[in-house]
């Protein structure tokens, strides 16, 4: 049962290691949380889990593997006979090395997924967890969904409802964003080099110099080492990213608050760039792109945020522009090449959900630029993907 | 049980959570650093200032800034200064021992008491100042190559280290922390903080002032949230201005003390007309 409960923090892709594990043992033969489930709970919490953005997923894990089990009220016995059992302590066998492979990992990820996906569409606030039970590939027996209650028979009841009623949720990473996550992300787009005032002692130098001076004191100043990043962010004000728009202002809102770029540019385009881009939301003072691309050089990192989502045309036609009273000599697929040839790093930032990428244009658009969702996830690979020294 | 290591309770003037207090004693008894996230206000930094109190330990403290590197805890090497007496002839230049400085985590190597060691801040310093200390915490010793020394400590410091989530921490580090995420109190443990700091507050203005509280916290698009220092000070003045509980449920006097953004202002102004309970808002006083 313990076992079971690490492997499926795993298969949540929590980042649980064995050095965790082993300390979690350490704790238990120490004498703690013995006495009960809750104190366990929030021991092997305390140990197991590094961060609240993984309290969701804990909460799931012991929701799921301690809800079947009908612990006594104190689960000392349980756990001093667990511990007994030298195979828990996660020297790994050969034995279970091989039955970890026939649980056959990525058929049952990706099963948790979908069901967690379907979750979350349904909002039911929780209460009851992926465990309809005896449909799960994870559950042991066959019980009918309906008849699974939380809080259960048993002791275990009290920890199980803490778990049960999940309220780290909203801490998940790969859900929702707000500007000071983004800001964490943020924070990784930095390239260091030698700049500002002369204000840190080089000391090899001082010594140097004053032993030339004879022994008198040359004290030799260098410049700190500072971040030069420079951010190119261009964002679709169109239509369809309305129900985004609150998304992506506060991306924007969190990159305007990022006092290390040296530098940051932002612009609007409405569904895609043409010759034109603009300073503001509404598309009203307009700044032609080209000078854009002469004014700005080539090692702005370039982040553009859109559901690239669009009428075909729109996309590879010479006039194909949505708006009626603009005209485009150039298709803005061209338009998009001239910036990913002259930019070194760009990314493509994409508010809907990756498995929607199938229109034609999101395809076309993605294969300009590196293409990533607008979640914190997303938005860390791109940022690696964006501090890439070409 | 084991009674072998120092049991952390709580203090008369901090109420603990029992879920918290059950990880600082695993942090204690397995001799790991204590790492705590939480919103702002909700006692991280107190935390260690009361779990020395109640053990009867000294504090250090060592307040982690956006230049601090890794090795300004350890300890530093005064190099102008011995050029200086060099130049001058003011101090017994051979002795090299005279500049080194130990930093706060090295002396609480040195102690011959254990002491809390509180390690403030630490994502405020640069990405990789955390690995940097690594091998520091887990083996509790590092080696001075100007004099040839090693310290070790003699007692392992209990280290609390907290962080306000700016940048993340690295995965190595992490694994050798005990973690816990400090929750905002419910309306329960809120009751008895409040208590603890004013203990004849009146019941049913306690109430009233519960109820607003927890009203403004589910308010979603404050950009600061009120937290638990926000509120003290707020019943600092409920009381000072002599408030009637009735007046606190039907306005809010004194928003200012809860409110401290332009920004959230206006928030609570369109929240409170939802209500239908846009009275005077208590914040002349203040904008």
């Amino acid at each position: 049962m313990f076992m079971d409960f690490f492997y499926t923090l795993r298969q949540l892709k929590v980042p649980v290691s064995v050095t965790e594990w082993m300390t979690l043992m350490e704790a238990l033969s120490k004498g703690h949380a013995q006495s009960s489930l809750t104190s366990f709970y929030h021991l092997a919490r305390a140990v197991l889990i590094k961060s609240e953005t993984f309290y969701d997923q804990y909460d799931q894990a012991f929701a799921h593997v301690f809800r079947q089990a009908a612990l006594p009220p104190d689960i000392r016995q349980e756990i001093l006979d667990w511990l007994a059992d030298p195979l828990n302590r996660l020297e790994l066998s050969d034995e279970e090395l091989e039955k970890l492979q026939r649980w056959d990992l990525d058929k049952l990820r990706e099963e948790l997924d979908k069901r967690l996906k379907e979750q979350d569409e349904r909002h039911d606030g929780g209460g009851r967890w992926i465990g309809t039970g005896g449909t799960s590939p994870f559950g042991h027996s066959g019980a009918h969904p309906a008849g699974i209650r939380i809080g259960g028979e048993g002791g275990g009841g009290r920890a199980i409802q803490i778990a049960a009623a999940r309220r780290f949720r909203n801490y998940r990473t790969d859900v929702a964003l707000d500007v000071r996550q983004i800001k964490v992300a943020l924070k990784k787009l930095r390239q260091f080099a030698k700049e500002g005032p002369e204000d840190e002692l080089d000391i090899d130098l001082t010594i140097d110099k004053t032993c030339r001076e004879a022994g008198e004191i040359e004290l030799v100043f260098t410049r700190a080492r500072k971040n030069t990043v420079k951010v190119l962010l261009l964002m679709d004000s169109g239509g369809s990213m309305t129900p985004y728009s609150r998304l992506v202002s506060r991306l924007f809102s969190a990159a305007h608050q990022m006092t290390h770029f040296r530098d940051l540019k932002a612009f609007y385009f409405h569904n895609c760039v043409y010759q034109d881009l603009y300073k503001d939301i509404y598309n009203n003072e307009a700044e032609p792109t080209p000078s854009v691309l002469k004014n700005l050089d080539g090692d702005y990192k370039v982040i553009l945020v859109g559901d690239a989502y669009m009428a075909p045309s729109e996309l590879m036609s010479v006039g194909g522009a949505i708006d009626y009273y603009y005209h485009n000599e150039t298709p803005g697929h061209e338009w998009l090449s001239r910036i990913a040839d002259h930019f070194r790093n760009c990314v493509w930032l994409n508010p809907l959900p990756q498995m929607a990428w199938v229109h034609p244009t999101i395809k076309a658009i993605g294969h300009v630029f590196p293409m990533y969702p607008l979640t914190l996830d997303g938005l860390e690979e791109a940022v690696r993907k964006l501090i890439v020294k070409h | 049980m084991s009674k072998s290591f120092d049991r952390f309770n709580g203090t008369e003037k901090y109420i603990v959570s029992p879920a918290l207090r059950d990880v600082v004693n695993v942090a204690i008894s397995l001799g790991r650093p204590l790492l705590v996230k939480g919103e702002p206000g909700t006692g991280k930094t107190l935390l260690a200032h009361n779990i020395a109190r109640a053990l009867g330990k000294d504090l250090l403290i060592w307040n982690v800034k956006s230049t601090t590197k890794a090795k300004d805890g350890l300890y530093v090497y005064d190099t102008v200064q011995r050029l200086n007496d060099s130049r001058f002839g003011t101090g017994d230049v051979s002795d090299i021992k005279r500049y080194i400085h130990l930093g706060q985590l090295g002396r609480s190597f040195t102690t011959a008491e254990r002491v809390v060691l509180l390690i403030d801040e630490v994502d405020k310093a640069d990405l990789e100042f955390p690995n940097d200390l690594l091998n520091e915490l887990d083996e509790m010793s590092f080696y001075i190559p100007e004099t040839d020394e090693t310290i070790e400590a003699a007692q392992r410091p209990i280290v609390v280290i907290t962080s306000n989530s700016e940048k993340e921490l690295p995965d190595a580090f992490l694994r050798r922390c005990v973690f816990h995420y400090i929750e905002f109190p419910d309306a329960d443990l809120m009751k008895d903080i409040v208590h603890v700091h004013f203990p004849n507050l009146e019941k049913k203005l306690l109430k009233e002032v519960l109820n607003r509280f927890y009203w403004l916290r589910q308010i979603d698009n404050f950009r600061k949230k009120p937290s638990t220092s926000e509120l003290l000070d707020w019943i600092q003045a409920l009381i000072a201005g002599g408030i009637e509980p009735e007046k606190v449920a039907k306005e809010l006097p004194f928003a200012g003390a809860l409110i401290k953004k332009e920004q959230d202002v206006e928030v609570l102004q369109a929240a409170l007309e939802r209500s239908g309970k846009s009275g005077p808002l208590g914040l002349r006083s203040r904008f």
